[in-house]
């Protein structure tokens, strides 16, 4: 990993921690932004984890480019130290996979994509090697995912599966982006899954949808009162597949404010993933039981 | 008091300076595309300079008052009338109990601000009354305003009509424009011959410019430095690992059409971006009508800062101005 240094402007430092994804480089990225976090500097006024880099927000006029640059490059370095622990939730996110929305709109939208003749979830099964459709869901919603980063829009978590690469699923994104996609759809491109936090334009292949609201302006939902947007860099994932009678319950369930979503808080440790990672996994994922 | 939306015009929000401090959640800075026409609005009408009022793009609505109000519109060239009569543009006036308040068309300029005593007073969500459209977020029940919609307004701090920004500090943007750039983020993966020739070309403003960002076309396509594309970053030379976009940045999909990010940025993605544009400079795209030519002019930081120097001068030349005193 070859950590690169660039102004945006005069109101950003942009920190790439690695050209491609890795679990390590997001991992720095979270431990880098979470010390620039506490030592407070003066003039910081945005953090953003993404991925495998991340971006400061500062006023020049508070603290000269230069000596932010020097500020960060000295926590760099006191990070390179520290341990790879994170403090994190674990959520569980239901998902009706195959869902009639979903399907209605990917169908609406053929003619943009690699192959009109089948579904999205079809053609992802097919490139990554799985003989069904269900095989495809399992490996999906089997081991838990990362997100590591939110944004493009306001609460939008992009999502990282948390496995040695050769089983990541990767699939291209559409070849003409879709002018619509319904609400808390889960869209997966490259090798990020994500959940679409508002309805509107969007490229990632479609493969099912939450009953869970993650994003509400209004705050009317009673897990989204105290902050509107759910999802924060780093928390953890696990997709719980479930059928259309569940997720009507869940809506109905919402709607009344009855429900609150699975969320545990956990300690994550990358070098004990590292050594064992399915066995870790299912660890993490007893906190859900 | 209140003032009530007779006709929305294109696309008017209500706006302050912005909402800092959500971008990590993917929520933007929003507030005025043109933060500089907001505060001497908002400084001729005795508000705090950071108080909301309207950002109206290519065409103004149409406003009727309750009660008595002092307005001020600056901005874009868009001559203000009250019931048909023209008022001066950068002053203070007065608008009387049923009186309306509209637009001549737009002679210059994209966007015009309209300050009025006491700030549009819709509710404060995460520290701003701007609108974030996309994600309907702040701003009158966070969307442009519509016909019907009666827009609260605070109590007014009983300044008069009658003062004017002296013509100077009345910001314009050139034409050609031009917008500096501080070259960086994924600069190096552009040939040598796409650097020079970025800035060599002139652009166009596309019609595709709105609060989200600013799109340009008619230059030269960029090239790219051959690689082999790393894990997770996609297939397409333009394409890097998702990461975040800065406010400003330039980034140019396929290497076809740069788009600058603006106030509603997308906050992050995976196409590359080019360097940044630099503050100074940002209120001006704001003002750009579609099919402006633009050059892209290359700066360093210390001209960057210099710049930001100058546009700071200006802004207390203005409040000296305007200062009640």
């Amino acid at each position: 990993m070859q950590t690169r240094y660039s102004f945006g402007g005069d109101e950003h430092v942009f920190v790439e921690l690695d050209e491609g994804m890795s679990l390590e480089a997001f991992f720095k990225s979270l431990s880098i932004t979470g010390a620039v976090r506490e030592a407070q500097i003066k003039g910081v006024t945005e953090i953003c984890p993404a991925n495998a880099s991340f971006q400061i927000k500062f006023d020049p006029d508070l603290i000269h480019p230069d000596d932010m640059l020097r500020e960060l490059q000295s926590l760099e370095v006191a990070a390179e130290k520290s341990e790879h622990g994170l403090q994190t939730r674990i959520i569980e996110v239901p998902v009706l996979y195959r869902d009639p929305w979903t399907t209605e709109t990917l169908m609406r939208f053929r003619e943009r994509h690699q192959d009109p003749s089948g579904t999205d979830i079809e053609y992802a099964a097919r490139i990554n090697d799985f003989a069904t459709v269900d095989d495809f869901i399992e490996a999906h919603s089997g081991a838990p995912w990362f997100v590591s980063m939110v944004g493009f829009v306001a609460g939008l978590p992009f999502l990282y599966q948390m496995v040695d690469r050769p089983r990541q699923l990767e699939v291209p994104k559409y070849l003409r982006p879709r002018t619509d996609t319904p609400k808390l759809t889960i869209g997966h491109g490259g090798c990020f899954s994500c959940i679409y936090s508002v309805r509107g334009a969007g490229g990632y292949q479609m493969f099912g949808i939450t009953p869970m609201p993650i994003y509400d302006p209004r705050q009317e939902i009673s897990y989204l009162r105290e902050f509107m947007a759910l999802f924060n860099p780093g928390d953890i994932v696990k997709w719980q597949p479930i059928d259309r009678a569940a997720y009507d319950q869940i809506e109905a369930d919402v709607a009344a404010g009855r429900f609150e979503p699975k969320m545990r808080q956990i300690d994550f440790s990358l070098d004990e993933f590292n050594r064992d990672i399915d066995g870790y996994n299912r660890k993490l994922l007893e906190a859900l039981r | 008091m209140s003032v009530k939306v007779l006709a929305p015009g294109l696309a008017t929000t209500v706006q302050d300076l912005g909402r800092p401090g959500y971008y990590h959640v993917g929520i933007p800075l929003s507030g005025a595309m043109d933060r500089y026409a907001l505060r001497a609005a908002n400084l001729l009408v005795g508000n705090d300079e950071g108080a909301a009022g309207l950002e109206a793009v290519f065409m103004g609505p149409e406003l009727e008052f309750t009660e008595a109000a002092i307005v001020a519109v600056t901005g874009a060239d868009l001559a203000p009338k009250v019931d048909g009569v023209v008022q001066p543009a950068w002053t203070a006036f007065a608008v009387q109990p049923g009186q309306v308040l509209s637009f001549d068309y737009l002679k210059g300029g994209a966007r015009a601000y309209i300050a009025i005593a006491g700030g549009v007073d819709v509710p404060v969500v995460l520290g701003s009354r701007s609108t974030y459209a996309l994600g309907a977020l702040g701003g009158f029940e966070g969307r442009p305003l519509k016909a019907g919609d009666v827009l609260p307004v605070g109590a007014s701090g009983g300044a008069g009509a009658g003062r004017s920004v002296p013509e100077p500090l009345r910001r314009r943007p050139g034409n050609p424009a031009e917008l500096r750039v501080l070259p960086g983020l994924y600069w190096h993966r552009l040939t040598e011959t796409a650097q020079a020739g970025f800035f060599a070309d002139t652009w166009k403003v596309a019609p595709e410019a709105d609060r989200i960002g600013y799109r340009f076309r008619g230059g030269q396509p960029l090239s790219f430095v051959p690689r082999e594309q790393p894990f997770g970053a996609g297939s397409d030379p333009s394409n890097i690992v998702d990461a975040g976009y800065p406010y400003g940045s330039v980034q140019v999909p396929g290497g076809t059409e740069p788009i600058v990010l603006h106030r509603d940025a997308v906050s992050g993605g995976g196409y590359f971006m080019l360097g940044t544009i630099i503050s100074a400079d940002m209120d001006l795209i704001g003002q750009l009508q579609p099919n402006t030519p633009t050059r892209f002019v290359e700066v360093d930081m210390a001209q960057a800062l210099a710049a930001r120097a100058e546009r700071q001068a200006m802004l207390v030349e203005l409040r000296e101005a305007l200062s009640l005193a």
